[in-house]
């Protein structure tokens, strides 16, 4: 047993996050704020660095590694808060064409069992589906994003400056099945799990900034995280992101149904409750639209009501201890 | 990340499985929660097995009579004596976790083959004279006096918290030497006998009711110099050289055990009918996920501990800061589950909700283990 990253794993995290950084740093960041529109030129980029083809294997044009590898991909993208439909395209990747390179965007929503609305609704091609729709069986159904677009009532206005949302389609978008090899239960599982590695991403990336801003302000003639008060917020942060990530991680392994709900739970809790510690180590700083951390809170929000929010999960697991 | 088990490791899970089940019939019943000679009598019978059977010491250097385990082999050995309702460590606990270590790193040749192997073996308790009425969380604050005295230290002061103090034949002590010097450079490291003259025990009774604790008052005390462990003035070094053992792999046993009482809350409640409270539910399949994530938690601080050779690293107190609060919470749930029994101080769950509102202060309380937490891992600079 060693739980550790491998040398390789550490290597690919490292070389996301360096891309990341380079393509989608903070101006980037700052500028899609004003712009949520993706930028394509980015996503062919992330499809070339084989964001997408991860886990296809290397005969079919992928990278042929597997769900832990996957997993520190999104945390990095969750640190650097990159917008779009990653955890959809990295799923979708070999089963939709084009999706694999980063030529097509596609969202993934679970009409079951999600929130009831799709991201980037001007920006994907396509939008896939989990569902029963009527008189059909339960599996993943495709539809255009214009017809899928046409076919909801007027569009939210998303919390999330980055993340622009539509409802998703009534009865009268036309659906086609996506075919016979979709797994369902897996891809709600590994949708959970990628989402939760997101919200690690994201909550380990507050506990660095709140911490790098409490070494720098002075209040009293001496940088606030000399104060205990702000010490215990930012050591609580860290307590949260780690637990977070030995779940996440260990899910990533096992792919229990149980692992994951318990990485989704807690990786969710990390991310949203960090963000709002670092709203408060950051002070009036942090309520405006200056600081970034706003964009942690607000996506943290947003993932947390996909792929299994909280009552589910706990739901989940409580029948799972009489179960077992 | 791996967390498959090497064939070597699945081995030694399969022989310790083996001998779990032809050992733990044998043992007497287990005493009285207040018949402390009983507990000792007890908790020293099982070192005495462990050490016939070659698990004595299993994270111990072998130059120390140890069987220089892995850390995943010890984790397999807490984790599988826990499972098969094994006793804990007991009355061994100071002397395995950190007395002996300490004489171990610290010790010379003379004072290791004095003092380890009885611990070892079962023969000898030891008992933790750190804490002082007036030092507890600033424990380098501590004023019992030791002056030099011949061959001797007189030794004069209290001491508080001492676990198992009533029955322990030695008491690592820690001692100021040098009242002069700054507050952790005037400090001394002794192995008191606690037979010696001068010594009092007292009981105190906790919350919970028992008297797990006493206080330690030393009137005069005659320790010989030979029993100081590390140079003089050397004392709080020495100390926090292996006072992270306490923190490493203490409560591995005890998130299995928890996990273990969760699954027993959800059957009792749906027996007795809360589990129709979609709240009670929520909460219980939280703490589901809260022990699942703790025991993660607890294999990833072992796989670093791996590379260290074995020193646990300060994972232990992102761990402890976590596991101490998900206790508390997890004996809050089961109050919950028990309704007006929460109140019958004799239910086993009472009495674990009582005893775990100490695991938030012992060993460095929270607030401590926080300020170790942002000063020495994110780097916040030192308070005043």
């Amino acid at each position: 047993m060693d739980f550790r990253l491998t040398d390789d794993q550490e290597a690919l995290r490292a070389a996301a996050r360096e891309l990341l950084a380079g393509r989608f740093g903070r101006e980037r960041l700052r500028a899609a704020v004003g712009d949520p529109a993706l930028d394509r030129g980015l996503w062919r980029e992330l499809g070339a660095a084989g964001f997408f083809a991860l886990r296809l294997p290397e005969a079919a044009g992928g990278v042929g590694l597997g769900l832990p590898e996957a997993v520190l991909v999104c945390e990095e993208a969750g640190r650097a808060l990159l917008p779009g439909p990653l955890v959809a395209c990295h799923l979708l990747a070999g089963v939709v064409d084009g999706v694999a390179d980063g030529e097509r965007i596609v969202a993934l929503a679970d009409a079951a069992q999600g929130p009831g609305w799709w991201e980037h609704p001007d920006d994907c091609d396509e939008l896939i589906m989990l569902e029963e729709p009527q008189g059909k069986p339960c599996g993943a159904y495709r539809t255009p994003a214009a017809e899928a677009r046409a076919a909801a009532p007027p569009p939210p206005s998303s919390v999330d400056p980055l993340t622009p949302l539509a409802h998703l389609p009534g009865p009268s978008a036309p659906r086609t099945p996506l075919g016979a090899a979709v797994d369902v239960p897996r891809l709600r599982r590994e949708a959970a799990l990628l989402t939760a590695a997101q919200q690690l991403g994201s909550a380990s990336r507050t506990v660095e900034d709140a911490v790098g801003h409490a070494r720098t302000r002075e209040q009293f003639g001496a940088p606030i995280g000399s104060f205990q008060a702000v010490k215990h917020l930012c050591a609580g942060m860290l307590v949260r992101a780690e637990t977070a990530r030995s779940a996440v991680y260990a899910a990533a392994v096992t792919e229990s149904e149980q692992e994951v709900a318990a990485a989704k739970l807690l990786a969710d809790e990390a991310a949203v409750r960090n963000a709002r510690d670092c709203v408060q180590v950051h002070g009036g700083m942090g309520f405006t639209w200056e600081a970034d951390v706003h964009l942690h809170l607000k996506r943290g929000w947003l993932r947390a009501e996909s792929w299994g929010r909280a009552h589910v999960m706990e739901e989940r697991l409580a029948a799972e201890l009489l179960a077992g | 990340m791996d967390l498959t088990y090497t064939p070597d490791e699945d081995d030694f899970r399969a022989r310790l499985r083996r001998w779990l089940g032809e050992a733990l019939p044998t043992l007497p019943p287990r005493p009285a929660a207040a018949d402390w000679p009983g507990r000792r009598a007890y908790d020293t019978t099982w070192q005495r097995m462990l050490y016939d059977a070659g698990y004595a010491g299993l994270h111990w250097p072998r130059d120390a009579g140890g069987q220089g385990a892995t850390p995943t082999q010890h984790l397999i050995f807490l984790e599988e004596t826990e499972r098969a309702g094994a006793p804990y460590v007991g009355a061994n606990f100071v002397g395995l976790l950190h007395a002996g270590p300490t004489v171990a790193a610290e010790g010379t040749a003379h004072q290791r083959a004095r003092w380890l192997p009885p611990i070892l073996r079962g023969d000898e308790i030891w008992c933790q004279g750190f804490s002082e009425p007036d030092a507890g969380s600033d424990l380098a604050a501590l004023r019992t006096r030791a002056v030099r005295d011949g061959d001797d230290y007189v030794v004069t002061g209290a001491k508080i918290w001492t676990s198992h103090a009533e029955v322990a034949d030695w008491c690592e002590l820690l001692v100021r030497t040098d009242p002069e010097a700054p507050k952790h450079r005037g400090i001394s490291w002794l192995a008191l006998p606690m037979d010696a003259p001068g010594v009092t025990v007292r009981p105190l009774r906790t919350l919970a009711g028992t008297t797990e604790f006493a206080e330690m008052f030393l009137d005069e005390v005659r320790v010989p110099a030979r029993n100081r462990i590390g140079d003089e003035n050397d004392g709080w070094r020495v100390t926090m050289v292996t006072l992270s053992f306490e923190r490493g792999t203490a409560f591995v046993g005890e998130v299995v055990a928890c996990r273990r009482v969760l699954a027993a809350l959800a059957r009792t409640a749906r027996d007795n009918g809360r589990w129709d409270d979609a709240a009670l539910r929520r909460r219980l399949g939280r703490l589901a996920a809260e022990f699942t994530a703790l025991w993660r938690l607890t294999q990833w601080n072992v796989s670093e501990a791996q590379r260290t050779n074995g020193v646990p690293g300060t994972g232990g107190s992102v761990f402890k800061l976590r596991y101490s609060h998900a206790r508390q919470e997890l004996y809050d749930a089961a109050a919950e589950v028990l309704g007006a029994g929460a109140l019958d101080a004799d239910h086993e769950w009472v009495a674990a909700r009582l005893s775990s509102l100490s695991y938030t202060i012992a060993a460095g309380t929270s607030q401590i283990q926080q300020n170790i937490v942002a000063e020495r891992i994110l780097g916040l600079p030192k308070g005043r």
